[in-house]
C-alpha cells in the first residue's frame, strides 16, 4: 500500500514537472498588424518579416521555447498582454514610466529618436512656437503622440491608427508635419515617391520618449523577463544581434 | 474601475461630444433636405430620374458606410497629390479635414436611407387628402408643403427618430479617419491613460444619453394625428 | 489608369484573389454571427414575452444598450472585455488562459450585437402569430418545449423573414467594422492592397463593388425565400 502510494506520488510529481516545463515552453508574442518597416511588416506571401520577427525567432531559439505570433491592432497589444492573450510584446514598445506602471520591460534591445518630417518646400520650425496653428500627424498610443500632446497645445494634432495613413496625408498635404520613429521614416525619404518630403529635425530627448525600446511582459512575470534578458544578452555577446541588425540598419542602434 | 482620469480628460470628452453633435446636425439637416429631393425624384413620372435614383439609393444602402468614407477620404484624397493647384483653392481648408469627408459621406447616406423612408411615407398618405387640396386649386408645391409632406412626416415620426439615432451611431466612424469625435476622444484617453474599459464605458453612457435625448425630442415635436372619422 | 493597368494589378499581381479571399472570410464571419444572433434573439424574444421580471429588465437593458451605442464602440469593448472575461473565468477555475481565435472572436462580437436587433424582430413576429393557433396547441396539452419547436418557430418565420433579411444585409456591412480591430476580412484586404500599390481610389471602389455584389445576390435570394414563405402566412378571413 505504502509502496504504490509512493510510486503514484513520484509519478504525479514527475508529470507535474514535465507539464510545467512543457507549458512554460509555449510562448505567445503579440505583434501589431499595422506595417512598421523595417521593424515588422508582412511580406507579399503573408509571412512576417523585419528586424523584430527575426529577433523573436532568435530569442526563442536561445530560450528553447516554442513561440507563436498573435497579430492584432497596435493599441490592443498592452491590453492583450494584461489579459493574458499574449505573453510578450517585442514590437517597438518604448520603455516609458507610464507603461512601466502597468507592465514590466526587459533590458532595452535598441534605441531610437523621433524625427520630424515635412514638406521640403515649406519652412517648418519644429518647436511649439514654430508649429503654432499647424497640423501635426502622429500615430495614436505612441510616445510621439504623448510628446506632441504635452508640448504642442497650440497646434492641431491628428491621431492616426496606421503609420502609412500619416504618410499618405502628409504627401497629399492634409497635414503639415509628422513626428515618427527616426529608424522607420528616415529610410522612406530615400524613396523617390517621397521626394517632396524632407527631415525637419530630430526631436529633443525627453522622458516621454522613454529610455530605449524593450520587450514587454506582464507585471510581476519576473521569471519570463529574466529568461528574455538572458537570451537577449547571449544574442549580443556572440554577435548574432549584430548580424540581424546589419540586415536592416546601417548604423548601430544598440545605444544612442 | 478607476475614474480618476475624468478630471484630467473631461475637456477632451466635451470637445469630442461637440464634434459628434456637429456631425449629427450638419449631416442630419442637409441629408434630410437631399432626402426630400430623392424621395420626390423616386416618385416622379420621369423614368430616367426614378431609375437613376433607385441605383443611387441601392448603392449607398448596399455598401458599408466605412467603405464609403474610405473611398472619399483616401480615394479622393490621393488625387490631391497629383493636382497641387487644389492646395491653393478655396476648398482646401475643408479638404484637409477628415470631418468634412465624414459629414459629406453621412449626408449622402442619410439622403439614401431617409429618402427611401420618405418615399414609403409619401406613398402612404391617403390620396383623398391630396385630391382635396388640388380641388381647392393649390399648386403642386403648395400641396407638397402644406399637406403631403406634413402628413407623411407625422406618420413617419417614430421611424425618423430611429433613423436619427442610427445617424448618431454612424458618426462614430469619424474616429477611423483621425477625427477626434466622442469615440476618438475615448481612444485618445485610452492611449494616454492605458486604461482599457473606463473611457469606452463612459463614452457609451454618453451615447445612450444622447440617444434618449433624441428620442424624447422626436416624441415632443409634432401634433398627434387626427383620428379617422 | 488604363484598362490594361487595372487588369494587371488585379490579375497578375494577385490582388483580385486577395480581395476574393477577403470576401469569403467576410461571408464566413457574417454567417456565423447571423446564426449566433438568431439564437440570442430567440432567447431574448422568449424572455421578453414570458420571462420572469428581472430577466425582462436584463433583456431590455441589452436591447437598449445595443441599439443606442455605436457598433464600433461595442466591437472595441467586446474585443477587450470578452478576452478578459473569458480568461478571468478560466483563471477562477484554475485553468490556463486560452488564446482566442480571431475568427471566433469576430463572430461572437458581431453576433452579440446582432442579438439585440434580431430579438426585436423575432418578438414582433411571434406576437403576430394568430393566437388561436397557440391556444389550440395548448388545448391539446402539448408541453412548452414542443409548443416552441412545432408551433411558434415555424409560424413566426414568415413574419420574421422580411426583418431578418434586412438584418443580414446590415450584418454584412457591419462586418467591415471588424477591420478596425485588425481582423482580416474584405476591407482589410482592400486596405492592404491600397496601401501597397498606392492606388487608393481603385481598390476602395473595388471593395465597395464586392460588398454591393454580396448585397445584390443576398437580396435576390431573400426575395425568392420570401415568395415561398408567403404561402405559409395565414390569410385573414
Amino acid at each position: 500500500m505504502k509502496k504504490t502510494l509512493l510510486v503514484t506520488l513520484q509519478a504525479l510529481l514527475l508529470a507535474g514537472i514535465a507539464n510545467t516545463t512543457f507549458a512554460a515552453d509555449k510562448l505567445v508574442f503579440g505583434i501589431a498588424l499595422e506595417p512598421y518597416p523595417p521593424f515588422s511588416f508582412k511580406s507579399g506571401k503573408g509571412e512576417w518579416s523585419g528586424f523584430e520577427p527575426e529577433m523573436i525567432t532568435a530569442v526563442c531559439a536561445r530560450m528553447q521555447a516554442d513561440c507563436t505570433l498573435n497579430e492584432m491592432s497596435w493599441d490592443g497589444l498592452i491590453p492583450a498582454l494584461k489579459s493574458q492573450q499574449v505573453d510578450v510584446v517585442l514590437n517597438s514598445l518604448s520603455i516609458t514610466p507610464e507603461r512601466q506602471q502597468v507592465i514590466d520591460f526587459t533590458q532595452p534591445y535598441f534605441f531610437t529618436r523621433a524625427l520630424w518630417i515635412g514638406d521640403r518646400g515649406l519652412e517648418l520650425d519644429p518647436t511649439p512656437d514654430g508649429l503654432k496653428g499647424k497640423i501635426i500627424g502622429v500615430q495614436g498610443s505612441t510616445t510621439h503622440a504623448a510628446f506632441v500632446k504635452k508640448y504642442y497645445g497650440a497646434s492641431s494634432v491628428r491621431y492616426y491608427n496606421d503609420q502609412d495613413d500619416i504618410l499618405a496625408d502628409l504627401r497629399s498635404g492634409r497635414i503639415d508635419i509628422m513626428l515618427a520613429d527616426q529608424l522607420v521614416v528616415e529610410p522612406l525619404l530615400d524613396n523617390p515617391d517621397n521626394s517632396m518630403l524632407a527631415s525637419k529635425g530630430v526631436a529633443p530627448m525627453d522622458p516621454l520618449f522613454g529610455d530605449g525600446v524593450g520587450a514587454g511582459v506582464r507585471k510581476g512575470n519576473d521569471a519570463l523577463r529574466e529568461r528574455l534578458n538572458v537570451a537577449l544578452k547571449s544574442l549580443r555577446d556572440d554577435g548574432s544581434y549584430e548580424k540581424i541588425r546589419q540586415r536592416y540598419f546601417k548604423t548601430d542602434i544598440s545605444a544612442l | 474601475m478607476d475614474f480618476h482620469w475624468l478630471s484630467n480628460f473631461y475637456s477632451e470628452l466635451v470637445k469630442g461630444a461637440g464634434l459628434t453633435l456637429q456631425l449629427l446636425l450638419i449631416s442630419g439637416f442637409f441629408g434630410f433636405v437631399m432626402a426630400v429631393g430623392v424621395a420626390l425624384g423616386r416618385l416622379s413620372k420621369n423614368r430616367f430620374l426614378a431609375e437613376g435614383l433607385r441605383f443611387y439609393t441601392s448603392v449607398l444602402r448596399g455598401t458599408p458606410l466605412l467603405v464609403q468614407i474610405y473611398v472619399l477620404y483616401y480615394g479622393v484624397g490621393s488625387v490631391f497629390a497629383t493636382f497641387p493647384l487644389i492646395r491653393g483653392s478655396l476648398f482646401w481648408p475643408y479638404l484637409r479635414e477628415g470631418f468634412w469627408y465624414v459629414a459629406f459621406a453621412l449626408t449622402l447616406s442619410v439622403s439614401a436611407y431617409v429618402g427611401e423612408v420618405l418615399r414609403g411615407g409619401l406613398r402612404a398618405v391617403p390620396r383623398g387628402e391630396l385630391e382635396a387640396a388640388r380641388a381647392y386649386g393649390m399648386r403642386p408645391w403648395l400641396v407638397l408643403r402644406r399637406v403631403w409632406m406634413p402628413r407623411a412626416l407625422q406618420m413617419l415620426r417614430p421611424t425618423l427618430a430611429g433613423e436619427s439615432v442610427m445617424l448618431l451611431k454612424a458618426t462614430a466612424l469619424a474616429s477611423t479617419v483621425a477625427v477626434t469625435d466622442l469615440l476618438g476622444a475615448a481612444n485618445l484617453v485610452r492611449a494616454q491613460t492605458l486604461r482599457v474599459y473606463e473611457p469606452l464605458l463612459v463614452v457609451a453612457v454618453i451615447y445612450i444619453i444622447l440617444a434618449i435625448v433624441i428620442e424624447q425630442g422626436f416624441a415632443r415635436i409634432g401634433k398627434t394625428p387626427q383620428r379617422q372619422a | 489608369m488604363t484598362l490594361s493597368d487595372i487588369s494587371r494589378l488585379f490579375l497578375a499581381d494577385g490582388w483580385l484573389q486577395a480581395l476574393a479571399q477577403g470576401m469569403v472570410r467576410t461571408l464566413g464571419i457574417s454567417l456565423g454571427a447571423f446564426v449566433l444572433g438568431l439564437a440570442l434573439g430567440l432567447i431574448v424574444a422568449m424572455v421578453k414575452l414570458k420571462g420572469p421580471r428581472w430577466m425582462v429588465v436584463c433583456a431590455n437593458c441589452y436591447t437598449t444598450l445595443y441599439r443606442a451605442v455605436p457598433e464600433l464602440l461595442l466591437i472595441l469593448l467586446l474585443y477587450y472585455a470578452g478576452a478578459d472575461l473569458i480568461n478571468l473565468t478560466l483563471a477562477a477555475f484554475g485553468q490556463p488562459s486560452v488564446e482566442i481565435n480571431g475568427f471566433i472572436a469576430a463572430i461572437v462580437v458581431l453576433g452579440i450585437v446582432q442579438g439585440a436587433y434580431s430579438g426585436e424582430i423575432i418578438r414582433g413576429a411571434i406576437e403576430s402569430i394568430p393566437h388561436g393557433q397557440i391556444e389550440a396547441a395548448k388545448a391539446y396539452g402539448i408541453n412548452r418545449g414542443l409548443l416552441v419547436r412545432r408551433v411558434i418557430l415555424p409560424s413566426m418565420l414568415p413574419f420574421a423573414i422580411a426583418g431578418l433579411s434586412n438584418l443580414w444585409l446590415v450584418l454584412v456591412k457591419e462586418s467591415a467594422l471588424i477591420s478596425v480591430v485588425g481582423y482580416s476580412e474584405l476591407l482589410t484586404a482592400g486596405r492592404q492592397a491600397a496601401a501597397s500599390t498606392k492606388h487608393y481610389l481603385l481598390f476602395y471602389l473595388a471593395v465597395g463593388a464586392f460588398y454591393y455584389l454580396i448585397t445584390l445576390v443576398s437580396s435576390s435570394v431573400f426575395r425568392q425565400v420570401e415568395v415561398r414563405f408567403e404561402r405559409w402566412m395565414p390569410r385573414h378571413a
